[in-house]
């Protein structure tokens, strides 16, 4: 017989507890400080959408503005968002375009011959700042820039063409300059080793290689700034964001329905229009 | 023809339209009016404010972006879960949660809610359960089948099933994706605050619309540190995760 095999028997209870209630108490302790930080009530929450003021603007957003007037309006609107986009993003490949070129350690000229690394420190300190100053551009949220700008050119459009632009600008600028450094270099340097100019071998030796890239990039990049152009008229940038912002305050709950639908239509427009084009360049 | 030709004639079309369209001033930009302000502005922002009582100020603020980004992520991850668990039928309803941006739910949350980062912290929450709940679905129903197929065959219940087998296999998944989605957050949060829903991004908004540049420049400088710290931290656990 054997005993010594019966004796076993399954663990009744988890064999994780002890791991489980600790993480889960932690958990329980981060939550209850962050709710104080963040003034989060847990109760007001369920009282938040039966008081009668949200209540009643909620309700207002059915049925959605159907006007004639207001349609033609934010159908308006939403032109201008994607044009402040096309617009933000056309300027950032004016400067993001000659910059990565500027950045991109193959086309060196001081290099030539020589390994990358011993181009001159003239050169590659010139690139140090240039890429940080790409990086700045780019980490600051363009939110930020808009606000600023409003400021400088005041209230409109071009508060967010601008903003858009130099953001991009600095996300363009160094992404190129990665697509530039990431293709076969052989082509490039036996352009220049033979005397071709900077630009020549540029546009010989490297562009060639990935044009694809770059415009398949570029247009992902136009469907971010289309969302990114709805935000920024929350602060006077102009376009279906800031009309948003007028129905709101204005608690006219129907416009601020039928503008969403729109902005919902636009993106899922844009989404489209950027799949569909980067498949032609797939 | 050509679909490149097509595609590129039509994007050059759509440039020409929207500048034709759109009245710009670009040259407001340049023009000495402008410069002047812009030079005023960078020289009060190369001087930021460093007093002690308004560096607290911008801790306190910091402190209240990070648990704004934090504690929406967790509540979307605990909603995230949730569907991944039970709701399979809800993809619509992520998805129109995921295609309004947090700003767009910040305002319109203000009317309920008010003023403050509890506004901030629902919306963070409410756009960041589009994202996870679609991303945790998705992990969940591309694991492999066996361990969840062995416990029920075992005679395990769902909920066993779901908590033994389905979520430790993808729980390194899960939490990946839930701390990119927080470093997003913190980006999100600290601008969120433009619309008056706290953190540094009111007092930014605050000290902008007071043309007190060196402050702003301050808070600036808070938000980038504070995005570029919580990227290295992010960073590091995606790795660890592998």
């Amino acid at each position: 017989m054997n005993t010594a095999r019966s004796d076993f028997r399954a663990p009744q209870y988890d064999p994780a507890l002890r791991g489980r209630v600790i993480a889960l108490s932690i958990l329980v302790l981060a939550v209850w400080k962050m709710s104080q930080l963040t003034e989060f009530d847990w109760i007001g929450l369920i009282h938040a959408f039966s008081d009668p003021a949200p209540r009643a603007f909620l309700l207002s957003f059915f049925p959605p503005a159907h006007s004639i007037v207001f349609l033609k309006l934010a159908i308006l609107e939403t032109w201008r968002t994607v044009a402040i986009a096309t617009c933000g993003l056309f300027i950032a490949g004016l400067v993001g375009f000659p910059v990565a070129i500027v950045l991109t350690r193959v086309l060196s000229l001081s290099a030539i011959g020589k390994t990358i690394e011993a181009s001159s420190w003239i050169s590659r300190g010139m690139r140090g700042v240039l890429r940080s100053s790409m990086i700045f551009l780019r980490s600051v949220p363009e939110l930020i820039w808009a606000l600023l700008l409003v400021r400088v050119v005041g209230l409109g459009p071009t508060a967010g063409v601008l903003a858009i632009a130099i953001t991009y600008s600095g996300m363009l600028g160094k992404v190129y300059a990665e697509i530039f450094e990431s293709v076969d270099q052989a082509p490039i340097l036996s352009l220049l080793n033979q005397g071709g100019s900077r630009l020549q071998s540029f546009a010989f030796g490297l562009l060639p290689q990935c044009s694809d890239e770059l415009i398949s990039y570029t247009v992902y990049r136009w469907e971010c700034a289309v969302r990114s152009s709805v935000i920024l008229g929350f602060v006077g940038a102009g376009g279906l964001g800031q009309q948003m912002d007028l129905s709101m305050k204005m608690f006219a709950g129907n416009e601020v329905c039928t503008l969403l639908l729109m902005f919902v239509i636009l993106v899922s427009f844009a989404d489209w229009m950027s799949k569909t084009l980067r498949k032609v360049w797939a | 023809m050509n679909p490149r030709i097509v595609a590129i004639f039509s994007l050059l079309m759509m440039v020409v339209a929207s500048f034709a369209s759109l009245d710009l001033n670009l040259s407001a930009f340049f023009e000495p009016d402008a410069m002047s302000s812009m030079g005023r502005f960078v020289s009060e922002f190369l001087h930021p404010d460093l007093q002690s009582v308004f560096l607290y100020k911008v801790f306190l603020a910091s402190l209240e972006t990070i648990a704004m980004s934090a504690l929406s992520t967790l509540i979307a991850a605990f909603l995230g879960l949730l569907i991944a668990f039970k709701a399979r039928g809800v993809r619509p309803l992520l998805n129109i949660l995921r295609s309004v941006p947090e700003l767009v739910w910040a305002s319109l949350l203000l009317i309920a809610v008010g003023l403050g980062p509890f506004a901030g912290t629902l919306a963070l929450a409410l756009h960041t359960t589009g994202v996870l709940g679609r991303l945790y679905l998705e992990a969940i129903e591309n694991q492999t089948e066996g361990p969840a197929f062995a416990l029920s065959a075992a005679g395990a219940s769902p909920a066993q099933v779901f908590f033994f087998a389905r979520l430790p296999q993808a729980l390194p998944q899960l939490v990946s994706y839930t701390v990119y989605r927080w470093e997003n957050n913190i980006r999100a949060a600290a601008v969120l605050g433009v619309v008056g829903e706290g953190g540094l991004g009111q007092m930014l908004s605050f000290h902008l619309g007071l043309f007190q540049m060196n402050k702003a420049a301050t808070v600036i400088a808070a938000t980038l540190i504070l995005v570029t710290l919580v990227d290295s931290v992010s960073d590091r656990i995606r790795r660890y995760l592998g």
